[in-house]
C-alpha cells in the first residue's frame, strides 16, 4: 500500500548542505509492520515526517492506496493526517488543555470518523478507563503514550505513523507499550511504520530495515 | 360664504408653488382651527379645514343682524373666521383670457382679541394665483394680527398682508368707488384699479346666508359690479388688462355643519351685465345643500333655493391626483337659464396649506359669459 | 469546515480555561482601550451633536439674517416696513434667563414668530402636531425646552417657573430635538421675559432669498446689515481643538490598551506553539488553524468591547458635567447634561475595538502563520527572535526620532503638532527596552556577587516579557508630567496675567444704549469713583474667524494694566493717535500677523487699515481680540454706545455702589461685577477645562499600571521555572520573593527615570507647539519638581500595587510545586 521511490531530501544549515536522504526505496504492504533503525541524525524522524506529509521532499516519489503525496496541496496534504495515518511521536503530543477523552477523540472528531463504539474498545483495551477526566499532565508517561496511541487508532487509519512511541519509556513499560500496539493491530488492515532505536523492540515486527548514510540497507537482524 | 379655501384634512398635503414662509408652521391654521374651538382628541368629521368645528366662545351668526357700510368692510374679530375675496376676469390687448385671485383670510384663536402686539390672537393668510391658459400660479404667505404684518381696515378699506394689499382710493360708493389691488409671489405679480358704482350685494336674508339645513350660517355680502384694468406680470413680461372683477367679504364662527365635506362654488359674470352667484356644500350622505343669488345687471339680488338649481358636472379632469369636475352643466328652469362651463385652465390648482382648486370659467347655452370655480374638499 | 472550525476552535480555546489570567489579560487591555477610547468619542460626539442641534435649530451655517449695525438691538418696527416692503424676513429675539431658583443653570431664551419662520430651519423641519403649535401660539402659550435640560432643571413638563425678574412662563413643554439649554418661546413671550418690547435681536431670512442679495430699503440700510451664519456654526469651529485635545487623550489610552492586548496575545501564542503543531500534525489546515485564529479574535475583541463600551459610558457620564461647564464657560457652548448616543456610537466603538484588536493580535496571527510544521519548539529561539525583534525596536525608535524632529521642524498645524507628539512617545516608548537592555548589560560586569550577577542578568532576561508593560508605564507617566506641567504652568502664568489685567474694581454690562448713557451719567457724579472706564465694542469675522473689536478711551490705565507680550515703541501713544491697533495673541498667529504689519478692519464706512502696534496674551478665549481708539472706533461705527464700563474705586465702597446701582438701574448680577467674583469665575472656568484632562491623565496612569500587573502575573508563572534553580541551590523563598521584587522595582524604577526627562519633553512640546496651534498662545515651560516627585512616587506605589500579588503568590509557593518545574521542563 506504500511504495517510496528515490527519495531525497537536504536541509541548508549554517555550515553548508546536509543531504540527509539520498534516494531511498520502500515498500510496504497492507497489514505489514516495519521497523526503521537507524543512528540518532540518520534520518529516520525525517522519513517519517515526509512520509506524514509534515514536510516536502525534493525529489523522489511516495504512494500510498495510488494516491502520490507530491501532488497533494495543503489542504489535501492536511486532510491526508486527518483521515489517512496515525502519529505517534516520542513526546506524545497531546494537548494540554484537553482532557484525556477529548484528546483520543480529537482527531476522530476532526476527520469526522468520531466512533462511541471503537474508542470504547480503545479505552478498555488500553487500560484507560480510569484517566478519561484527567488532563494529560496529571498522567505518567507511559499513560500519556497509551493516550497518545488510542488518538492515532480511533481514526482507523490505514497507515500508523510511529517515532520512537517508546523512547520516553522504561524497558518494561516499552515492552508492554508495543504489546499493545501490536495486539490492536492484529486483524487490522493498518501497515506499522515504526522507528526505534531499540533491536529487541524491532525485532518483533515483520520487517526490519536500517538508515545509514542516507540511505536505505536491510537490516542485519 | 362658500369661499372657504378648501381641502380635507384626510389628504396629504401637496407642497410646491412658491410660499412665501415657512411651510411647517402652516400645520397650524389647521391645528388652529381645529384647536381653538374643540377640545375633542379628533373630531369625528369638522368639514374642509376644521370650518365645521364648533363656535364656543365667539359671536353667533344670526338672521336680522343690519349690515353697515363701510364699517362692515373692516374685520369682525368676535368671530372666528372672516375672509376677503377677489376674483378677475381679465383679457389683454391680443385677446387671451387671465384669471386673477387675492384673497386674505383671519383666523382668531380666541374671541375678540383687539391687542396691538403680540398677544392678538388673530392670524392671517393671504393667497394670490394668477390663471393664464397656458398655467397656474399661486402663493401663500401668513402673518400675525396686532403687530401691522397684516389686517383690514374698513375706513377707508385697507386689507393688507405683506406687500399685498387691496386699498380704497376714497370713500365714493362705500368706500368701494375705486380700490387698488396688488399682490406678487415668485415669477408673477399684478396690479389692478377697481371701479364700481353700484351699493354691495347682499346674500341670503339681507347677507345673512344659510349654509346648512341644520343652521350654520355666514354674513355675506359681494360687489361683482367692479370693473378692472391693470398689468400683470409673468416671468418678467408685462401685459396690459381689463376685465371684471368680484369681491365677497364673508364671516362667521362655524360656517359648516360637521358631515359637510366641501363645496362648489360659481361666480359668474353674464353678458347681460347680470351676475350670479350659485354654490352646494356636499354633505356625507349625498345630499347637497344648495342656494345662490341672481343679481339683476341693476344690482337687485333674487336668492335662489335648493329647489331652484340643477348642478351637474359634466367632465372631469385629473388634478394633482385627485379627479375633479371641471365643467359644469348649471340650470335655473325659472330664469331660463341652462348653460355648460369650461374652465381656462383645468389645472388651477392651489397647493396651498389647505389645497383647493379656483379659478376662471368660461360659459355658453342660454347665456355666455365668464366667471370663477371654486371647489374644496375633493 | 464547520466540523473542523469547531473542533480547532475548542481545541484552542481550551487554552484559555487553562490560563483564565491571560484570558483576564486580554480582556481587559481590549476593555481598557475600548473604555477610555469611547468615553472620550461618547464626549465628543455628545458635544458635538449638541452643536449640531443649535446649529440646526435656526437654519444652521446657511442661516441668513439682518442684524443691528451697532450691534444693539432692532426695532419692531423695522420687521413690519420689511414685510411690508415685500421681505420675508421673521424675528427673532434673543437673551440670557435665568429661573428663579436655579443658581447656576443660565437659560438661552430664543423668542420666535413660528408664522415666517424661514423653511430649512429645524424649528420648521417638523410638521409634528398641529395641536403643538396651536398651544404656542395660543394662551398661556409653550415654553418649549429639551427633555435633557428640562431633567437638569428638576422640573417637570407643564411647570410655570418664573424668572428671576419674577416673570411666568408659559408651561414647560418637551420638544425633543431642541438645543440643550435652550428654553424656545414665542417672540412675544420672550419680549416680556427679557423686557425687551418692540424689540428684536435680529431678522431671519430665507436662505434662497438672501443669496439673490437685494438691496435693503434706503432708510434702513444705514442700520442694518446682513448677516451669513452665526455662533451656532462658529461653535464647532471654536471648540474643534478642545475636542481634538480629548480625542488625543482617548487615543492614547486606546494605543495604551492594545499594547497589553498585543503582548497578552503574543504570550498566548508563545505557550500554545505546541498546541498549534499539534493540531496541524492532526490534520489542521494552515488556513483552517488561521481561520480559527482570527474567530477567536474576534469573539474576545467582541466581549472585550461590549464591557469597554459599558463602562466608556460610564467614564463618560462621570466627564461629562465637567466637560459641558468648561465648554459652557469657555465657549459659550451648551452641551447637554444627560448622555445620549445614537446606535451609530455603540456600532462605530465594537468596530474600532475590532480592528484595534485585529491589529494587535495581527503580529501574533502572522507569526502563527510562519510557524514551521516542524520547529524545535526551544525557547532559545524566542530569545533569538526578540533579540531581532529589541534590534529592529531599535531602528523604529530612531526612524521614529527622526519623524518626530521634521514634524517639529516643518510642521505647522495642529495635526503636524500631534504627528510629533505621536513619534516622539512611539519612539520613546520603543527605544525603552533597547536603553534598559544596554544599561543592565553595562552593570553586569560591576557585578562581584554572583546572587548580584544573576540578579542583573535575569532581569535582562525578563525585559522582553516585561517590555510592553514598562512602556505602557513610560507613557503614561510621561503624559502625566507632560499634561501636568502644562496645566500648573499654566495656571500660574493665568493667575499672573489675571491680577495684572483685572486691575478695576467693578465691571459693569448695560442692558442698551439708553441705559448706558444714563448710568455713565450718574457715575460720573459719583465721588467715590476715582476712574470710569467705558469700552465699545463691535463683533466681527476676520479671515471667517470671529473676532471682537473693543474701543477704549483711557489709555494711561491700560498702559498699568494691559501686559504687552510684544510692542512697538510708543505703542499706546500711537494708538491714542488712531495710528494702529492691538491685538492678542492668538489672532495675530491666526491671521499671521507680527508687529508693524498692517491689518484691514471691515467697517459699515468702508475699510479701515491700523499698523498692528503691540501684541498682548489673552488666555482662554477662543474669539480674537483687537484694541483701537474709541474715538476712531466710533467713526467708522457710527452711533455705537459703550457696551461696559470698568470702574476705579476704594474696595470698600464696592458693595455700596453695586446695590445702588442694581437699585437705580435694575441691573441683574450678571451685569454688575466686581473683580473678586470675575477672579473666582475666571479660575472656575480654569479649572474645569482641566478637570476632565486631569481625570483622563490619572486614568491612563492606572491603565498603566493594569498593564504592569498582567505582564508580572503572566510572568510569574514562566518564573517559577527559572527560580526554582536557585532554590535548589539554597536560596529560600521568602529571599526569592524579595528579589524577583526587587528586580520589578529595579526595571520600573529605570523606566521612571526615562519617563522624567520624556515627560519635560512632552511639556515642552505641549506648551510651545500644541498649545500655540490649538489656542493660539505660547506659555512658558515652568518645571515644578514637587509635582514631578508626587508623579514619581504614584507611579512607584502603582508598580509596587501591581507586584505585589504575584510576588506574594511566588513567596507562598509550594516546594512541590518548585519541583514540578523541573519536571516540566523538557
Amino acid at each position: 500500500m506504500l511504495k517510496v521511490q528515490g527519495l531525497c531530501k537536504s536541509y541548508t544549515t549554517p555550515q553548508g548542505t546536509l543531504a540527509v536522504l539520498r534516494g531511498i526505496d520502500l515498500e510496504l504492504a497492507t497489514g505489514e509492520s516495519l521497523a526503521l533503525m537507524g543512528e540518532s541524525g540518520s534520518g529516520k524522524s525525517t522519513l517519517l515526517h515526509l512520509l506524514a506529509g509534515l514536510d516536502r521532499a525534493d525529489a523522489g516519489r511516495i504512494e500510498v492506496d495510488g494516491r502520490v503525496l507530491d501532488d497533494l496541496g495543503e489542504g489535501q496534504l492536511a486532510a491526508w493526517r486527518r483521515s489517512g495515518i496515525g502519529l505517534v511521536f516520542q513526546q506524545f503530543n497531546l494537548i494540554a488543555s484537553l482532557r484525556v477523552a477529548d484528546n483520543l477523540a480529537f482527531q476522530a472528531r476532526l476527520a469526522g470518523r468520531h466512533d462511541p463504539h471503537w474508542q470504547a474498545e480503545l479505552v478498555e483495551r488500553l487500560g484507560l478507563a480510569a484517566l478519561l477526566g484527567r488532563y494529560p499532565e496529571q498522567l505518567s508517561v507511559g499513560q500519556q503514550q497509551r493516550v497518545a496511541l488510542g488518538r492515532a487508532l480511533a481514526v482507523r487509519p490505514p497507515l500508523l505513523l510511529a517515532d520512537e512511541p517508546t523512547g520516553s519509556l522504561d524497558e518494561r513499560s516499552a515492552d508492554q507499550v508495543l504489546t499493545l500496539l501490536l495486539e490492536l493491530l492484529a486483524g487490522s488492515s493498518t501497515s506499522l511504520l515504526m522507528v526505534t532505536h531499540s533491536a529487541s523492540l524491532a525485532a518483533r515486527l515483520q520487517r526490519c530495515r536500517c538508515l545509514q548514510g542516507g540511505r536505505l540497507l536491510e537490516a542485519a537482524g | 360664504m362658500d369661499r372657504v379655501r378648501s381641502c380635507n384634512g384626510r389628504r396629504p398635503m401637496a407642497y410646491g408653488g412658491e410660499r412665501h414662509s415657512a411651510s411647517a408652521f402652516l400645520a397650524l391654521l389647521a391645528g388652529l382651527l381645529l384647536l381653538a374651538a374643540c377640545e375633542a382628541e379628533t373630531p369625528p368629521a369638522v368639514g374642509f379645514a376644521g370650518l365645521g368645528g364648533s363656535a364656543a366662545g365667539f359671536a353667533r351668526v344670526a338672521p336680522g343682524r343690519a349690515l353697515g357700510f363701510p364699517a362692515d368692510h373692516g374685520a369682525h374679530p368676535d368671530y372666528r373666521i372672516e375672509w376677503w375675496y377677489l376674483t378677475a376676469n381679465l383679457e389683454d390687448a391680443q385677446g387671451r383670457a387671465w384669471g386673477v385671485q387675492w384673497t386674505l383670510f383671519r383666523n382668531a384663536l380666541q374671541p375678540g382679541s383687539h391687542e396691538t402686539d403680540w398677544r392678538n390672537q388673530n392670524l392671517w393668510m393671504g393667497h394670490a394665483a394668477l390663471t393664464g391658459a397656458d398655467g397656474h400660479r399661486y402663493a401663500e404667505t401668513f402673518a400675525r394680527g396686532g403687530i401691522g404684518q397684516a389686517g383690514v381696515m374698513a375706513e377707508p378699506l385697507q386689507a393688507w398682508i405683506d406687500d399685498w394689499q387691496l386699498a380704497s382710493h376714497g370713500p365714493a360708493n362705500g368706500g368701494l368707488g375705486e380700490l387698488e389691488l396688488n399682490a406678487r409671489g415668485a415669477g408673477f405679480g399684478y396690479r389692478l384699479r377697481l371701479t364700481s358704482a353700484r351699493p354691495p350685494v347682499l346674500h341670503g336674508r339681507k347677507g345673512f346666508s344659510q349654509k346648512s339645513a341644520q343652521g350654520q350660517a355666514s354674513y355675506y355680502y359681494s360687489q361683482p359690479f367692479f370693473q378692472a384694468e391693470g398689468s400683470l406680470l409673468l416671468d418678467g413680461q408685462r401685459h396690459a388688462v381689463t376685465g371684471q372683477a368680484w369681491l365677497d367679504h364673508e364671516w362667521s364662527s362655524q360656517p359648516l355643519a360637521p358631515d359637510q365635506q366641501g363645496w362648489d362654488w360659481f361666480s359668474l359674470h353674464l353678458q347681460t351685465g347680470e351676475k350670479l352667484m350659485l354654490f352646494q356644500l356636499r354633505q356625507a350622505g349625498g345630499a347637497h345643500y344648495r342656494a345662490g343669488t341672481w343679481i339683476a345687471a341693476d344690482g337687485q339680488a333674487q336668492s335662489l333655493s335648493e329647489a331652484d338649481i340643477e348642478m351637474v358636472p359634466v367632465h372631469f379632469s385629473r388634478v394633482a391626483g385627485r379627479r375633479l369636475p371641471t365643467a359644469w352643466r348649471l340650470r335655473i328652469p325659472a330664469k331660463a337659464f341652462s348653460i355648460d362651463t369650461t374652465p381656462l385652465q383645468e389645472q388651477a390648482w392651489m397647493a396651498t396649506r389647505f389645497p383647493y382648486w379656483e379659478g376662471p370659467i368660461r360659459f355658453s347655452g342660454s347665456h355666455q359669459g365668464v366667471g370663477y370655480l371654486e371647489m374644496t374638499g375633493y | 469546515m464547520m466540523r473542523r472550525l469547531y473542533w480547532t476552535l475548542s481545541a484552542l480555546l481550551s487554552h484559555w480555561r487553562r490560563h483564565p489570567l491571560q484570558l483576564f489579560s486580554v480582556l481587559a487591555g481590549l476593555w481598557l482601550a475600548t473604555s477610555l477610547w469611547a468615553g472620550v468619542q461618547a464626549l465628543n460626539s455628545q458635544a458635538r451633536d449638541s452643536y449640531a442641534r443649535a446649529s440646526q435649530l435656526l437654519g444652521g451655517a446657511e442661516r441668513y439674517s439682518l442684524v443691528a449695525r451697532d450691534g444693539g438691538r432692532i426695532a419692531q418696527q423695522h420687521f413690519i416696513e420689511l414685510r411690508r416692503a415685500g421681505w420675508p424676513v421673521s424675528p427673532l429675539l434673543q437673551g440670557r434667563l435665568r429661573l428663579q431658583g436655579q443658581r447656576e443653570q443660565r437659560l438661552q431664551l430664543i423668542g420666535i414668530e413660528p408664522l415666517t419662520l424661514p423653511a430649512g430651519s429645524a424649528l420648521a423641519g417638523q410638521t409634528r402636531e398641529r395641536r403643538d403649535l396651536a398651544a404656542f401660539l395660543g394662551r398661556p402659550g409653550r415654553s418649549w425646552i429639551a427633555a435633557d435640560t428640562l431633567a437638569e432643571l428638576g422640573l417637570p413638563a407643564g411647570a410655570q417657573p418664573l424668572s428671576a425678574s419674577g416673570q411666568r412662563l408659559p408651561p414647560l413643554a418637551v420638544w425633543p430635538q431642541l438645543a440643550p439649554g435652550v428654553l424656545l418661546v414665542d417672540i412675544g413671550v420672550a419680549q416680556r421675559l427679557l423686557d425687551a418690547r418692540g424689540q428684536l435681536s435680529r431678522l431671519l431670512l430665507p436662505a434662497a432669498f438672501a443669496r439673490a442679495a437685494p438691496p435693503l430699503p434706503a432708510e434702513l440700510a444705514t442700520q442694518l446689515v446682513l448677516q451669513r451664519g452665526d455662533q451656532g456654526a462658529n461653535l464647532a469651529q471654536l471648540t474643534d481643538s478642545f475636542h481634538l485635545n480629548l480625542s488625543a487623550l482617548g487615543l492614547l489610552a486606546f494605543v495604551v490598551g492594545l499594547f497589553i492586548v498585543h503582548a497578552a496575545i503574543g504570550l498566548a501564542l508563545e505557550q500554545r506553539r505546541v498546541l498549534l503543531r499539534n493540531l496541524r500534525s492532526c490534520g489542521v489546515s494552515l488556513r483552517g488553524l488561521l481561520v480559527a485564529l482570527v474567530v477567536e479574535l474576534g469573539v474576545l475583541a467582541l466581549l472585550g468591547a461590549v464591557a469597554g463600551l459599558l463602562s466608556g459610558y460610564a467614564v463618560a457620564a462621570w466627564l461629562l458635567p465637567d466637560v459641558a461647564a468648561s465648554l459652557r464657560s469657555l465657549y459659550g457652548a451648551e452641551v447637554a447634561g444627560r448622555l445620549s448616543l445614537a446606535p451609530q456610537w455603540w456600532l462605530g466603538g465594537l468596530l474600532v475595538c475590532l480592528f484595534g484588536a485585529l491589529c494587535a493580535g495581527a503580529g501574533s496571527l502572522l507569526r502563527a502563520a510562519r510557524l514551521p510544521l516542524l520547529a524545535l519548539a526551544q525557547p532559545e529561539a524566542w530569545q533569538q527572535a526578540q533579540a531581532r525583534w529589541l534590534r529592529r525596536q531599535g531602528w523604529l525608535a530612531a526612524l521614529l526620532g527622526g519623524v518626530a524632529l521634521l514634524a517639529l521642524w516643518f510642521g505647522d498645524s495642529l495635526a503636524a503638532g500631534f504627528v510629533l507628539l505621536a513619534a516622539l512617545l512611539l519612539g520613546a516608548a520603543l527605544a525603552l527596552p533597547v536603553g534598559l537592555s544596554r544599561v543592565l548589560e553595562a552593570w553586569l560586569p560591576h557585578c562581584r556577587t554572583p546572587l548580584a550577577q544573576w540578579f542583573v542578568a535575569d532581569s535582562r532576561q525578563q525585559l522582553p516579557s516585561l517590555a510592553l508593560a514598562l512602556m505602557a508605564l513610560l507613557l503614561a507617566l510621561a503624559a502625566n508630567i507632560g499634561v501636568g506641567s502644562m496645566t500648573a504652568g499654566f495656571r500660574q502664568t493665568f493667575s499672573g496675567w489675571l491680577d495684572q489685567r483685572l486691575a478695576a474694581e467693578l465691571y459693569l454690562n448695560p442692558v442698551d444704549t439708553s441705559q448706558a448713557t444714563a448710568i455713565e451719567a450718574w457715575l460720573t457724579k459719583q465721588p467715590q469713583v476715582r476712574a470710569l472706564l467705558p469700552s465699545w465694542r463691535v463683533e466681527l469675522q476676520l479671515q471667517g474667524w470671529p473676532a471682537q473689536l473693543n474701543g477704549i478711551r483711557t489709555q494711561a490705565y491700560y498702559r498699568a494694566h494691559w501686559p504687552l507680550l510684544s510692542a512697538s515703541a510708543g505703542a499706546w501713544e500711537r494708538l491714542a493717535r488712531q495710528q494702529g491697533l492691538m491685538l492678542s495673541e492668538q489672532l495675530a498667529r491666526r491671521l499671521d500677523l507680527h508687529l508693524g504689519e498692517r491689518l484691514r478692519l471691515p467697517t459699515p464706512s468702508g475699510t479701515w487699515e491700523l499698523e498692528v502696534l503691540g501684541i498682548y496674551a489673552d488666555y482662554g478665549n477662543p474669539r480674537g481680540h483687537l484694541l483701537v481708539d474709541a474715538a476712531g472706533l466710533q467713526r467708522h461705527w457710527p452711533g455705537l454706545a459703550p457696551r461696559s464700563f470698568s470702574l476705579r474705586l476704594p474696595a470698600a465702597e464696592v458693595p455700596a455702589l453695586i446695590q445702588a446701582l442694581q437699585a437705580r438701574f435694575a441691573l441683574d448680577d450678571s451685569r454688575v461685577i466686581d473683580q473678586a467674583a470675575l477672579k473666582a469665575w475666571s479660575n472656575r472656568v480654569f479649572e474645569r477645562t482641566f478637570a476632565a484632562t486631569a481625570a483622563l491623565n490619572s486614568l491612563t496612569l492606572g491603565v498603566a499600571a493594569v498593564a504592569l500587573l498582567i505582564s508580572l502575573l503572566t510572568l510569574g508563572q514562566t518564573r517559577l521555572s527559572q527560580l526554582a534553580p536557585l532554590w535548589a541551590l539554597g536560596v529560600d523563598r521568602r529571599r526569592l520573593a524579595w528579589l524577583s521584587l526587587g528586580q520589578t522595582l529595579l526595571l520600573a524604577v529605570l523606566t521612571l527615570l526615562l519617563a522624567l526627562p520624556l515627560g519635560l519633553l512632552l511639556a515642552w512640546c505641549l506648551v510651545a507647539v500644541i498649545n500655540v496651534q490649538a489656542f493660539g498662545w505660547r506659555l512658558p515651560l515652568q518645571v515644578f519638581p514637587g509635582q514631578l516627585l508626587q508623579l514619581l512616587g504614584l507611579a512607584l506605589l502603582a508598580t509596587l500595587l501591581a507586584a505585589a500579588w504575584p510576588l506574594w503568590q511566588l513567596g507562598r509557593s509550594t516546594p512541590a510545586a518548585l519541583l514540578r518545574s523541573f519536571a516540566d521542563e523538557r
